[in-house]
């Protein structure tokens, strides 16, 4: 779960990082008394949840009352990038001498965490193709201590400044460990002219599957919880979710909608792209991505079904999956045709192809031949059903 | 000869009486995985399925022996797992449980390494040698119709990829050596590298197979290695080549995720072929080219 960048703020006041004095402008009324607290000039930064905020005009400096009404008017109003801002941050404007990137995230190779370090306020995918990035692996018992950083950063500083980025490294570990993040960057870390450092921006992100127990931290610091999205998930998506949560056993649901007349129902991570690839591949056009596994149960399967087929101009459905193992086939295939029937759609005579083989796959095919539906087994391969249901659609056509 | 297992290893499996692990014990037991124990923290005494339940770890192997662990707990429960693992000397865990907290898989992942034992996992489906043994749940409850003995090495990302790709070569013909499902997550303790060294020394693989998704950087550390070490065959697919289209975009697996010039399926395959791997369009074809090069 990604943070905005004042709630990181937060965290970084907590553990005593330096931070800009700011202000957090939840509505346009509240702008002016806002950069009064602050003083200008400022520096006025959109609150959302993107990265590349910089470049599409969400941060700027600010000069005078104008300057921040026309501001804080454009966002709040039109929101930024279409999507609404959960506010502007003010804060007051630094007298930079050098800007630094400092980071904290997974070295997935390494199988370790890892302290990043660079010149210059960067984004992070620039950072990594530069490939000039100084990288320091933490060793988890040992953790980010004093005497590790200073070595680190001895070839960049000096001083007092050397013991004070030292400083800032070892509380941003203890900060991300605490929290159980998978990410904690501050960039840029900005060093002033007096030769203070102050960390100008925050990105923190939080191990989704370590909320369970940081509920109460992130209470504490009145961070609710929320759930990421590239885009907002249409009607659709947020149907299907609501059928897999019916009960827990198995997954039938993880809908991504997409433009195309082909309903798909397909299994596993894996092998659900897989599927989503050889649709394509032959010339399809997927009404959807989805996955179902873990032997999910026949109302869940018939759910799903019904909801995949009530999207309109579905022409098709798509039935498959990898060798299952511990999905059972039989159940799947009652799931899809009480669905079809429930739509009142005839499986014998409505484009539908199955392929899923695996557990109790001869009670499966037995149901499928009833229903006269066509099915492929073990002995043909997923591009196989793949291509047979492009072909026929393309056929009706 | 198989790699990581064979039918010698004596394996124990933690977790054994719980929800997660449901029919894997028996099916393991009928596969001919020489099982020797199970432990569950507060049900030692108890037998499941005729295997002995311990309370911990150092005591099901004092009794017992033990050579590799299958882990199936709740994840929160996971780390302290292996680690008891590792302090009972066993030296090949099998991480089953997913969504285990980063920083609990790191510490425990590090931990193990210090000690000499391999992780594989978390969030994978296990590993199979083919009429050898089974670690873990691959092929489900009938495993046989699946997976043959032969001289083709599998690694894949993807759980339920490990038996379509087994199926579509054993009604091909063409056996596999040990087929290992590495799990889908971002972090997990044996990636590609770590695999290709043993498969390159074992004599009964003459090539392998790569499962493949877009995300993170695993790949591109594969296909280095391949070009400089990796004198055998390695066919290549990948599943999930939309998802550069859509950067930001989760798929599938939680390491399935990419962003603009990151861990793109593209820049993966170039990589792959430079390094002198044949990369498949579909996976139908891995049967013929295989039939090619062996």
């Amino acid at each position: 779960m990604r943070l905005y960048e004042f709630e990181g703020k937060k965290l970084f006041k907590e553990w005593g990082l330096p931070v800009p004095d700011g202000e957090l402008v939840e509505r346009e009324e509240e702008l002016l008394k806002g950069g009064k607290k602050i003083g200008f000039p400022l520096v006025a930064k959109v609150q959302v949840l993107k990265g590349g905020r910089g470049k599409a005009g969400g941060v700027k400096v600010i000069n005078d009352e104008g300057e921040l009404l026309e501001f804080g008017k454009k966002f709040f109003r039109e929101g930024f990038l279409g999507k609404p801002i959960k506010g502007i941050l003010l804060e007051k404007k630094l007298d930079v001498e050098k800007e630094f990137y400092l980071g904290i995230t997974i070295d997935e190779l390494a199988k370790r965490n890892c302290l990043l370090f660079t010149r210059g306020g960067m984004d992070v995918e620039e950072i990594a193709r530069s490939g000039r990035v100084l990288k320091l692996h933490i060793d988890p018992f040992t953790g980010l201590k004093g005497f590790l950083t200073k070595g680190f950063f001895a070839k960049e500083f000096k001083g007092k400044t050397l013991l004070e980025i030292s400083e800032i490294a070892v509380k941003l570990y203890d900060l991300y460990i605490k929290m159980d993040a998978t990410m904690a960057e501050i960039n840029p870390l900005i060093l002033t002219k007096e030769q203070k450092f102050f960390c100008a921006d925050s990105r923190i992100e939080i191990d989704d599957d370590a909320l369970v127990r940081q509920k109460g931290n992130l209470e504490r610091f009145n961070i609710p919880l929320r759930e990421e999205k590239e885009r907002e998930p249409t009607e659709l998506e947020i149907k299907a979710r609501e059928i897999d949560q019916l009960d827990h056993r198995g997954v039938a649901g993880r809908v991504v909608e997409f433009d195309g007349d082909i309903a798909l129902i397909i299994g596993g991570g894996g092998a659900s792209l897989t599927v989503f690839d050889a649709i394509l591949r032959y010339g399809g056009k997927p009404a959807n991505y989805c996955e179902i596994g873990g032997n999910p149960t026949v109302k869940k399967v018939q759910k799903l079904t019904e909801l995949l087929l009530s999207k309109k101009g579905i022409k098709g459905v798509a039935v498959i999956t990898n060798v299952l193992s511990n999905t059972r086939v039989d159940l799947v295939a009652r799931g899809v045709i009480k669905g079809m029937l429930a739509r009142g759609i005839d499986p014998s005579k409505f484009p539908v192809v199955f392929r899923v083989p695996g557990s109790w796959e001869e009670e499966g095919f037995k149901i499928l031949e009833k229903y006269g539906i066509k099915y492929f087994t073990r002995d043909q391969t997923m591009d196989e059903a793949a291509k047979y249901i492009v072909d026929l659609l393309k056929k009706e056509a | 000869m198989a790699i990581l297992a064979d039918r010698n290893t004596r394996v124990i499996i933690q977790g054994i009486t719980g929800r997660e692990a449901a029919t894997m014990p028996q099916e393991m037991l009928a596969y001919g995985t020489k099982v020797v124990a199970g432990v569950t923290p507060g049900k030692g005494g108890q037998r499941d399925h005729g295997i002995p339940v311990f309370d911990t770890m150092i005591e099901a192997v004092e009794k017992c022996g033990g050579d590799a662990s299958v882990v199936s707990v709740p994840p929160l429960f996971a780390k302290d797992a292996v680690m008891e693992a590792v302090e009972a000397g066993i030296k090949l865990i099998i991480v089953l449980t997913e969504r285990i907290p980063k920083s609990d898989v790191i510490e425990m992942l590090s931990y193990a390494e210090a000690r000499g034992a391999r992780v594989i996992g978390p969030n994978s489906p296990g590993i199979i040698c083919p009429e050898e043994t089974r670690l873990g749940y691959l092929g489900g409850s009938n495993p046989q119709k699946a997976y043959k003995k032969g001289p083709v090495g599998i690694i894949s990302r993807s759980g339920g990829m490990c038996t379509e790709l087994a199926n579509i070569l054993t009604r091909n013909g063409i056996g596999q050596s040990t087929v290992i499902g590495i799990g889908g997550d971002p972090v997990v303790g044996t990636i590609y590298t770590d695999l290709l060294p043993l498969f390159q020394q074992d004599e009964e693989t003459k090539a392998i197979v790569l499962f493949c998704e877009p995300g993170g950087k695993k790949e591109e550390a594969a296909a280095e290695y391949i070009k400089e070490k990796f004198t055998k065959k390695v066919i290549v697919f990948f599943g999930g080549r939309f998802v550069d289209k859509m950067p930001g975009m989760r798929f599938g697996h939680a390491s399935v995720i990419v962003r603009p010039g990151y861990g793109t399926t593209e820049e993966k395959i170039k990589l792959f072929k430079s390094a002198g791997c044949i990369v498949v369009e579909n996976y139908s074809e891995i049967p013929q080219v295989l039939k090619e090069v062996l």
